[in-house]
């Protein structure tokens, strides 16, 4: 499979970037690891006539781990996440979820920018945007503006990214130090996407459960976020009364599609369950 | 569409060359410079036949196009063996335990496992198995993959030891 033919830029800057974007809005593209583009432009379902690769644009590349907050450049790579022993500490999720995306070479290249940006249902970073309320860095010709995680995704490959903006990093509160979380991923074979995926974090405190979050994967066609679910832990002793209540709220908000993952009802069905799990090993895994 | 002019090193050799920026890197490999060991299986990301080195990490040269690779350092498994032509550990483990039958899927498992080993030189089952899922056999089982792969761990070890 051969993709159309584009021509290739590969800017410095992210001022460059932007530029070029601009220059060519409508027929121009980001290319960072290629992973979900490359497929996509072989198959003729992208036609870029040109792409801007960022892999050169060091503003793009780091992780920064400050007091309150963690800043993550577009091009950082899954395996980047993984590696990261700093943000293991501080952020286990991001590790633990990395870690179920793809398979090693992949995880080579694929970046959290790439992977949160284009509104793909299957991808799993996007629902532990919505499950640690992170902001999405956006920068354009007029400026930067920051859109909310659980506000960005509007339908499959729809999002509030304007066609001349690039995702520049993404930002979220530092999760307290004892708070406890868990991504449950049930897929068919390394390497596939979710046919249900859950992620929690909770915090506990004196046997109780003080706050919680949930989201969940490939069960929609944008991430979701399980407020309903998570409060329905709160307050609880995360006992089976509360877990069945939270699982019952977010199989309420799940509307699968029926694909060769399996029949929307089976899907509906393990999200239940993958929510289940994910509390109690976030649960075992607090204080 | 203009042609990009690229240059990366390839087992030790600087190539420069001029090429369509749609070129995928293993047409470029093949076609171009005639290294036909990283094979296309499935042209989706998924077998890793096309499994190449770049930069010290392993990647899948079917979803890469050439002008990515631009100034890289690569390694393909025409460049595995030593110098003098004797095999790397490697390949004399997957060829003493049976580590392939048809032999598709091999450059590719070996490029991989030889990256594999460099990340972890003592790996466990579990993480040979791990590490190589991004990579399909489709005659072998794995068994006797993982098992030249282990022996493949033990001899560089070993070996590594006596220096
Ligand atoms: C076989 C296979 C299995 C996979 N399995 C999984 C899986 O289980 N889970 C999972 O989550 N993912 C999976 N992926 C996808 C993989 O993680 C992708 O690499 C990732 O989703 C996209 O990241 P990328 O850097 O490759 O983006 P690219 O492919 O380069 O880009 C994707 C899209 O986002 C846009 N884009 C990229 N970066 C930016 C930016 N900074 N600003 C604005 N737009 C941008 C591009 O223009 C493009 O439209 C799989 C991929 C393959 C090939
Ligand atoms: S040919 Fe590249 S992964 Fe199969
Ligand atoms: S030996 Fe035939 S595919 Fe692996």
């Amino acid at each position: 499979m051969i993709p159309g033919s584009f021509d290739y830029h590969r800017p410095s800057t992210i001022d460059e970037a932007i530029g070029l974007l601009a220059s060519h809005v409508g027929d121009a593209l980001i290319l960072a690891g290629g992973h979900s583009l490359i497929p996509m432009m072989k198959l003729r379902m992208a036609t870029p006539e040109h792409l801007i690769d960022i892999q050169d644009i060091y503003d793009l590349s780091a992780i920064s781990i400050g007091a309150d907050q963690i800043d993550i450049g577009a091009t950082v790579t899954q395996a980047q996440l993984i590696h990261s022993e700093e943000l293991a500490d501080c952020c286990p999720i991001l590790r633990e979820t990395s870690l179920q995306i793809a398979d090693p070479q992949i995880r080579n290249l694929g970046t959290i920018g790439g992977n949160v940006a284009n509104g793909d249902p299957g991808n799993d970073m996007p629902a532990i945007m919505q499950l640690l309320d992170a902001d999405y860095v956006l920068q354009g010709p007029d400026g930067t503006r920051t859109v909310k995680a659980r506000a960005y995704y509007e339908a499959a490959y729809f999002t509030a990214r304007s066609e001349n903006e690039i995702l520049t990093s993404i930002r979220f509160a530092k999760p307290p130090a004892g708070h406890g979380s868990s991504y449950h991923k049930q897929k068919r074979k390394i390497g596939d996407y979710a046919t249900a995926a859950a992620a929690v974090m909770l915090e506990v405190s004196n046997g109780s459960c003080t706050s919680a979050s949930i989201a969940m994967t490939n069960l929609a066609d944008t991430p979701l976020w399980a407020e309903a679910a998570a409060n329905a832990l709160i307050g609880s002793a995360l006992d089976a009364d509360a877990i069945a209540a939270a699982v019952a709220a977010a199989r309420a908000i799940t509307n699968p599609a029926s694909d060769g993952r399996g029949p929307a009802e089976y899907r509906t069905h393990l999200a239940g369950i993958m929510v289940k799990r994910a509390i109690e090993t976030a649960h075992a895994r607090a204080g | 569409m203009s042609k990009t002019h690229v240059k990366m090193t390839i087992n030790g050799d600087e190539v420069e060359a001029l090429a369509e920026p749609r070129t995928l890197l293993i047409h470029f490999l093949r076609e171009e410079l005639g290294l036909t060991g990283p094979h296309i299986g499935c042209d989706t990301s998924h077998c890793g036949a096309c499994t190449i080195d770049l930069d010290g990490k392993s990647v899948k040269s079917c979803t890469i196009f050439v002008g990515q690779a631009q100034n890289a350092e690569i390694t393909t498994i025409e460049g595995i063996a030593h110098p003098d032509g004797t095999l790397h550990a490697l390949q004399e483990a997957f060829r003493q335990h049976h580590g392939l039958q048809c032999g598709f899927c091999t450059p590719g498992m070996i490029t991989r496992a030889y990256r594999l080993l460099q990340e972890n030189p003592n790996p466990t089952e579990e993480e040979i198995r791990y590490g190589i899922s991004g990579n399909l056999c489709r005659c072998t089982g794995y068994q006797n993959i993982v098992k030249a792969i282990q022996v493949a761990a033990e001899e560089l070890s070993v070996k590594e030891a006596a220096q």
